[in-house]
């Protein structure tokens, strides 16, 4: 997985959320302010644009671009805490020009770190964090196991679905549908919704790799 | 829902360029959303630097000029700014005596104010930030993102404003900042939600005789649903729930804070409601506002901010002040 498969992967993340754009939306108009889909379509578009025009020889610089673009352009909770996790991904795998699967789950991992050290989550808070964190475990926990890399992507996004689902009966004691207390359940958290959008990406842009 | 737009990518931009022409004291910069005091940086004085999504005018860019804000960064529709527009804000009113950050408790505020701290910090510029947590309706603080920053935001922003202007120092204006913060409480009724103009439907359904109670200003749903009753009995909801937090007692200042989409006679109505009820409890309002200050785009409804006053803040807040949104003693 060389930075053409990361650039590949942030075009691939970009269409999918532009066409779950109002599904977001409508996920964060039940608990929130009801602009998740647009802050995020907003955010990866300048990314795919930004990565267009700047040379990114390594997956690291991919990940620092997509990260900083992010903190610039989205704004809200999700631009600080997706941008510091690419950040984050970014200064795990260093200047290396390929990464294998432990990288890759490193880098995952260190994502995951960055978000729950900014953001204070943890799982079963109602946030991303409850997808993010069964999905880097699941991934981490494949890889380990010599997993060939489908299943290994397989064991993430099942991961990043499940915890994203659960976190439809959960109370929300972060972010914006925390204010609604017992009245955020019931209602799946709209950042879990998108961090396994961004999830199953990778998984399809790999998938399409290998094919 | 009808909207007075372009289209919806453009909100924001068209917005800031009617702002720009209608107002020759204040330097609206287009590309990055932000919005100074013309001539800026005052040499000497504290900068007070606020910022916010955009959806809530006049706050917080109505709120920029003499006595009040120095800059303030505009997001998109109810959307915290970036670091980025924070960052330009503070090095454009940094006069030397460094910069105060006013901040509603969000967590995209607080995250990005945060980062655009850590970043004039590298610059060399002293920033103090200073949290807004007024809001009554968000019960308990351990299990949520904390109490909002609603009504309260203006209070700050004048007296703080004033101190500075003044002369004061980076200490002694977030002190007053915080010390206003504390000795304010809010609440907030919502008769109708609000239409974000990217989604392009109302946030959330509110029947004709439902009304939504311990809403905050980005038209998302409450504490609970409620059916809709006289205004006099909405205002004894909203007056007991900050009495039971700050109990009414000596000066108060007053603010009944229209959404957006309710008019000013309903407001004047709810705002007589409220001397009532500040009567009954043996208090008394020496100082008040009626109108529009913190809205959330066409909202049917209202909050009240209620600050307990000594006679240094009411002094401040008398003071001399010269913003589009307020006007006094200029």
């Amino acid at each position: 997985m060389d930075a053409e498969f990361f650039r590949a992967w942030i075009a691939e993340i970009a269409t999918v959320i532009e066409a779950q754009r109002d599904h977001l939306t409508q996920l964060d108009s039940a608990i929130g302010d009801a602009d998740h889909g647009t802050n995020l379509a907003r955010g990866f578009t300048a990314v795919r644009a930004a990565l267009a025009d700047a040379d990114t020889p390594t997956p690291g610089s991919v990940l620092l671009l997509t990260g900083s673009t992010l903190i610039s352009k989205v704004g809200g909770a999700s631009g600080p805490l997706y941008g510091t996790a690419f950040r984050r991904a970014a200064k795990a795998v260093g200047d290396k020009p390929e990464l294998d699967l432990p990288a890759l789950a490193e880098a995952l991992q260190a994502a995951l770190a960055g978000v729950t050290k900014l953001g204070a989550a943890v799982e079963g808070q109602k946030t991303m964090v409850d997808a993010l964190a069964p999905a880097a475990a699941a991934f981490s926990q494949a890889v380990a196991d010599g997993a060939a890399p489908a299943e290994a992507f397989a064991a993430l996004t099942d991961a990043a679905d499940a915890g994203a689902h659960n976190t439809i009966p959960m109370q929300a004691l972060k972010g914006r549908a925390s204010y609604l207390g017992p009245r955020s359940v019931g209602h799946q958290d709209p950042g879990s919704a998108s961090t396994a959008l961004i999830l199953h990406a990778l998984r399809d842009v790999a998938a399409r790799q290998s094919a | 829902m009808k909207k007075l737009i372009n289209s919806p990518d453009t909100v924001v931009s068209d917005a800031l360029a009617g702002i720009k022409a209608a107002h020759p004291s204040l330097s609206v910069y287009l590309e990055n959303k932000v919005i100074t005091r013309a001539g800026s940086p005052v040499a000497g004085k504290v900068g007070l630097v606020s910022g916010g999504g955009s959806g809530h005018e006049p706050l917080h860019g109505g709120f920029v000029g003499y006595g009040m804000l120095d800059a303030a960064c505009a997001g998109e529709v109810f959307t915290s700014p970036v670091p980025d527009q924070m960052l330009f804000a503070t090095k454009a009113v940094d006069g030397g005596a460094g910069v105060l950050h006013i901040v509603k408790n969000y967590t995209g505020d607080v995250l990005n104010f945060q980062m655009a701290a850590e970043l004039a910090d590298d610059e060399g510029i002293e920033v103090v930030s200073v949290v807004v947590n007024d809001d009554v309706a968000v019960l308990d603080s351990l299990y949520t993102a904390g109490r909002r920053g609603v009504g309260a935001t203006v209070f700050v922003e004048k007296i703080a404003g004033a101190l500075a202007e003044r002369g004061a120092s980076l200490a002694e204006v977030a002190a007053v900042a915080a010390e206003v913060n504390e000795r304010t409480r809010s609440f907030g009724v919502a008769l109708t939600s609000c239409t974000v103009p990217a989604a392009g439907k109302p946030t959330f359904d509110l029947a004709d005789q439902e009304i939504e109670l311990g809403i905050g200003i980005h038209g998302e749903p409450g504490r609970t649903r409620a059916p809709l009753q006289p205004a006099h009995d909405i205002v004894a909801t909203v007056m007991d729930a900050i009495h039971a937090d700050l109990p009414l007692e000596g000066d108060l200042l007053v603010m009944v804070n229209g959404m957006g989409g309710t008019p000013l006679l309903e407001l004047y109505l709810a705002f007589n409601e409220v001397t009532q009820y500040v009567s009954g409890h043996g208090a008394r309002i020496s100082r008040n506002l009626v109108g529009n200050y913190i809205t959330s785009l066409e909202m049917q409804g209202f909050s009240v901010t209620v600050c307990r006053l000594t006679d240094s803040l009411a002094d401040l807040w008398d003071a001399p002040v010269e913003t589009p949104g307020l006007r006094w003693g200029r």
